[in-house]
């Protein structure tokens, strides 16, 4: 054994030269393979089937009564989300109120308008005339100051407003209760160690921060909602929905226009997601963020997580 | 003086000087009874510190004064003025929110996690309450701000958010926040407790800072050795009620209960 020929260690040097072999990931290599066949598949049947109709779907595209239909639908939706944020607020905060009657009603409301059907509803409210003839505004020792007949005023679009709204409301109402519950105890306290009233903390202080916790499931809830106004198509609401059926009643061609209605619903969802992406980081800002907006709305476009890019 | 101040003055023997009255002050959750007759005098000025174990009732009796607890008993004064009531006769009224909220506005708080508002940049939780409870112009609450963001070193700090700024910065905050209220008393419940070590000192120095400044003060703590420099009196409390009481340095140097000796020795 010769000493002398033994150089010292130098792990150093040696560290440099090693050499990191990545995991064999063979499972991941055949599932990927199988995605692309699969895919590869579904595009070949879409894209030769004739029945399809690419064509027709095309023209219809851009038809003037789709487009009325899609604009009511649209309207629709931002009319009913709005009724339903002001109703959800308000009985979210009759949920969290002190009174138990408050926190009763409030309940109740939730159970019935989130436990029956909205089409049993959406169906309710456009016949309420069958129920109440007429709805009138009548003083005590006054007499009756107006009346209106019910068919008068529940018009198809007014009876899909109304249902939809509360029963959408049940759901914001949830939401919104779960929000505020998520605010710590400790901020409604500081708030009235400093001297605020109760409306004025939770206007200030816990519905604010409620937001944060809000926003993602009412993104949620809305492109659920703008689904649920293709329900409207029961009571002969002209809706995105209802043009489609009554070109392709006429025309046969059900699943070209099945396919414009696809489309144009997935393409509101999609400027949807966008918009809710910048909501989120609005209501997040005392978040500290270092990631560009840019990077945000790419890695939920492409659903990639962080740092995903990179690897 | 009003009225009001006055009759209870002579009603209570209350001292010209106080800043906090309590008398047999009681305060039971169900059957659990959490203070059972607390008397306390604060001279206006004065910093009073309440040591103890915990569960031995010192917060909740903290709680009273501002009124975020309702006490069960026994009558609590804050300048000679009941917070969440009006005596008249033998009767004590429960005021109304509004009344309620413009006295507490009058008494600081300091909690042991911060509280700032996590919504709200350092200034806009300072200018807060002034400009919405009191309707301070927002200039004039800037300006008030940033003086009291200066006197706790912070005016660097002015446009980050709560989450930005370590626990020592966020108590420093929370107390020019408290001050932005030009409060008459401050009440701190275990100010440094959620503190890392090495942050505790940078807040009681701002406590120092303000005890020399001639602000009335009660603080709930576990530094013995700052009630012992700033207090003017300590108090022992230990299942619900007070059982010691005195100058801090005698009686941390020679307590004369045992069960005072028996907590310091553990703390110290």
């Amino acid at each position: 054994m010769s000493v002398a020929a033994r150089t010292e260690p130098d792990p150093r040097a040696d560290a440099a030269r090693l050499t990191v072999v990545p995991q064999k990931r063979y499972g991941i290599w055949v599932g990927t393979i199988f995605a692309l066949l699969l895919a590869a598949m579904i595009f070949r049947a879409f894209a030769s089937n004739p029945a399809f109709a690419w064509g027709t779907a095309v023209d219809y595209l851009l038809h003037p009564s789709i487009m009325r239909g899609l604009g009511n639908t649209l309207v629709l939706t931002v009319l009913i989300m709005v009724a339903a944020i002001i109703i959800g607020t308000i009985v979210a905060v009759m949920r969290v109120s002190p009174s138990p009657v408050l926190r009763a009603f409030a309940s109740a409301y939730v159970w019935f308008f989130r436990g029956v059907p909205a089409l049993i509803q959406l169906i309710f409210w456009f016949n309420l005339s069958l129920l109440v003839r007429e709805v009138s505004l009548t003083l005590p020792f006054v007499g009756t100051l107006a009346s209106v007949k019910t068919n008068d005023f529940m018009t198809p679009f007014f009876s899909a407003v109304v249902a939809l709204s509360l029963c959408e409301a049940g759901y914001m109402a949830e939401i919104i209760r779960a929000g505020i519950k998520s605010v710590p105890s400790g901020q409604a306290e500081a708030a009235s160690a400093l001297g605020m009233p109760y409306r004025m903390i939770l206007k200030r202080i816990t519905l604010p921060q409620a937001m944060r916790f809000v926003v993602p499931p009412t993104g949620n809830e809305a492109i659920n909602l703008l689904k649920m106004t293709s329900l409207v198509t029961f009571i002969a609401v002209d809706d995105l929905f209802y043009s489609a059926q009554s070109i392709y009643a006429r025309t046969f061609e059900t699943i070209p226009l099945l396919i414009v209605v696809a489309f144009w619903y997935l393409a509101v969802v999609s400027i949807m997601s966008v918009g809710q992406h910048f909501l989120e980081r609005y209501f997040g800002r005392s978040d500290k963020r270092t990631e560009s907006i840019t990077m945000q709305v790419l890695r939920n476009a492409f659903g990639m997580r962080r740092g995903g890019a990179a690897a | 003086m009003n009225q009001a101040r006055h009759d209870n003055r002579v009603r209570f023997g209350v001292p010209d000087d106080s800043m906090v009255f309590a008398r047999g002050v009681r305060k039971s959750y169900g059957h659990l009874e959490v203070l059972k007759g607390v008397d306390l005098d604060v001279p206006v000025g004065s910093v009073a510190c309440i040591i103890g174990p915990s569960g031995s009732g010192k917060s909740t009796f903290l709680r009273c004064i501002n009124h975020l607890e309702k006490l069960s008993g026994g009558i609590l004064l804050v300048d000679g003025e009941f917070i969440g009531y009006d005596l008249r006769g033998d009767r004590l009224y429960e005021v109304k929110d509004d009344l309620l909220c413009s006295r507490r506005a009058e008494i600081g708080m300091l909690f042991q996690s911060f509280n700032l508002f996590s919504n709200m940049t350092v200034l806009e939780n300072l200018i807060e309450a002034p400009t919405q409870v009191r309707r301070v112009p927002v200039q004039q609450a800037k300006a008030e701000a940033e003086v009291l963001l200066a006197r706790v070193g912070l005016l660097d700090k002015i446009d980050r958010y709560p989450r930005e700024l370590s626990g020592g910065q966020q108590q420093r905050v929370a107390i020019a926040r408290a001050m932005a209220m030009k409060p008459k008393v401050l009440l701190f419940d275990e100010p440094t407790s959620a503190l890392d070590p090495e942050l505790v000192g940078e807040v009681l120095h701002v406590m120092r800072d303000l005890a020399e400044s001639g602000m009335t003060m009660v603080v709930v703590t576990h530094e013995v050795a700052f009630a012992r420099e700033i207090g003017d009196q300590l108090i022992f409390m230990d299942e619900g009620v007070i059982v010691e009481r005195g100058v801090p340095r005698e009686m941390i140097a020679d307590p004369q209960s045992p069960r005072t000796r028996e907590f310091l020795s553990r703390v110290l």
